[in-house]
């Protein structure tokens, strides 16, 4: 028996452990998902996440030992975010007819997006790293996390933050456009992508292709302009 | 594949180093996002080794944010602190940002 615990306590501490046991999670969680009939509320990064927090509460293990293993997968985000321009490619006769628009939207969703939460995040007393968290919350994940890096934020909080932000945008976006009387299938999917990057994307997908290369498009744009504008804008306001 | 992930890789390294040597606050993989992006224009045409790697790879994107959401377990006490200002921040904030970017679509399309 004692050697049974010995044996998970040495596994508890490799990396190869934590590294199985977060794609065992990820795919338990599509598993769910998809058996819950793609509900937008059991997204699968919400419930791989919850899964692995529990797992990590009951064995007692640090989050610092699980991620020597979780960083294999966390340092793809960076080819990842590069990745992004091949569909942002694939959009290019839309962006050419009809750039201004599309710049204007993904422009004023995502500033909006970000000063709303910061002021009423700092009215109400939140920390700096939560008040970073909600600058960059709104971005597809690998660009809100390469600007929580810049920013001296906290990665972990920020990403926990992205991930509920997409689930209520994802979940959100339908219902209100259609208390606007909206419609039409590339505003949905442009503004799922603003406001809900990846996740948003993904449902958009569900509504059919134009739906989902808006919103494709959306969170590409949306990511580069925060990218590159919210540090400028935080350091002019003194944030940074 | 090797020669999209390569690819890739090349992109983000030399995003990193014009972010090093304009000492920017951009993350660099967004750089490499921009010269990948001007790389396909300039091309002209899609590259389908690259294509091909990055559907694939792109399928599968949620898989790499859980590691660092993971990282929750480490501010549950933050996170009981100022659960009231992370909500209505949250909530307040996708909503504008779903009327606005919605609207502006809708208003400037006409």
């Amino acid at each position: 028996m004692s050697s049974v615990v010995s044996v998970f306590q040495y596994l508890g501490g490799l990396p190869v452990t934590w590294l199985l046991t977060t794609l065992i999670a990820y795919r338990l969680a599509l598993a769910v998902h998809q058996r819950c009939g793609n509900s937008a509320w059991l997204h699968p990064v919400a419930v791989a996440t919850l899964l692995l927090v529990a797992l990590l509460l009951l064995t007692g293990v640090d989050y610092a030992t699980y991620f020597e293993g979780g960083r294999y997968i966390h340092m793809l985000l960076g080819p990842a975010t590069v990745a992004l321009a091949v569909p942002l490619y694939h959009q290019l006769a839309r962006l050419r007819r009809d750039w201004a628009v599309l710049l204007a939207g993904a422009l004023i969703g995502s500033a909006l997006a970000v000063m709303v939460a910061m002021i009423l995040a700092g009215w109400l007393g939140a920390s700096r790293p939560t008040l970073v968290a909600m600058a960059a919350k709104s971005v597809t994940m690998p660009i809100a996390l390469g600007l929580t890096e810049k920013l001296d934020g906290v990665v972990s909080l920020t990403s926990a933050l992205v991930m509920l932000t997409g689930i209520l945008g994802g979940a959100l976006t339908q219902p209100l456009l259609g208390l606007m009387r909206i419609r039409e299938a590339h505003v949905i999917g442009f503004t799922l992508g603003v406001v809900a990057h990846g996740i948003g994307t993904a449902r958009a997908l569900q509504g059919g292709q134009e739906m989902g290369a808006f919103a494709g498009l959306a969170m590409g744009l949306a990511g580069l302009l925060t990218a590159l504008l919210l540090p400028i804008c935080l350091r002019l306001a003194g944030f940074a | 594949m090797i020669e999209g992930l390569i690819k890739l890789l090349a992109f983000q390294v030399a995003g990193e180093a014009i972010v090093f040597l304009l000492a920017v606050p951009i993350p660099g993989a967004v750089v490499g996002m921009a010269l990948l992006f001007l790389y396909l224009v300039v091309r002209g045409r899609e590259d389908p080794g690259l294509d091909t790697f990055t559907t694939a790879f792109l399928r599968h994107l949620s898989l790499l944010f859980v590691p660092a959401a993971v990282g929750i377990v480490a501010h549950l006490d933050r996170i009981a602190d100022e659960w009231a200002a992370i909500a209505v921040a949250l909530l307040a904030s996708t909503i504008t940002a779903i009327a606005a970017t919605a609207a502006t679509l809708r208003w400037l399309k006409r």
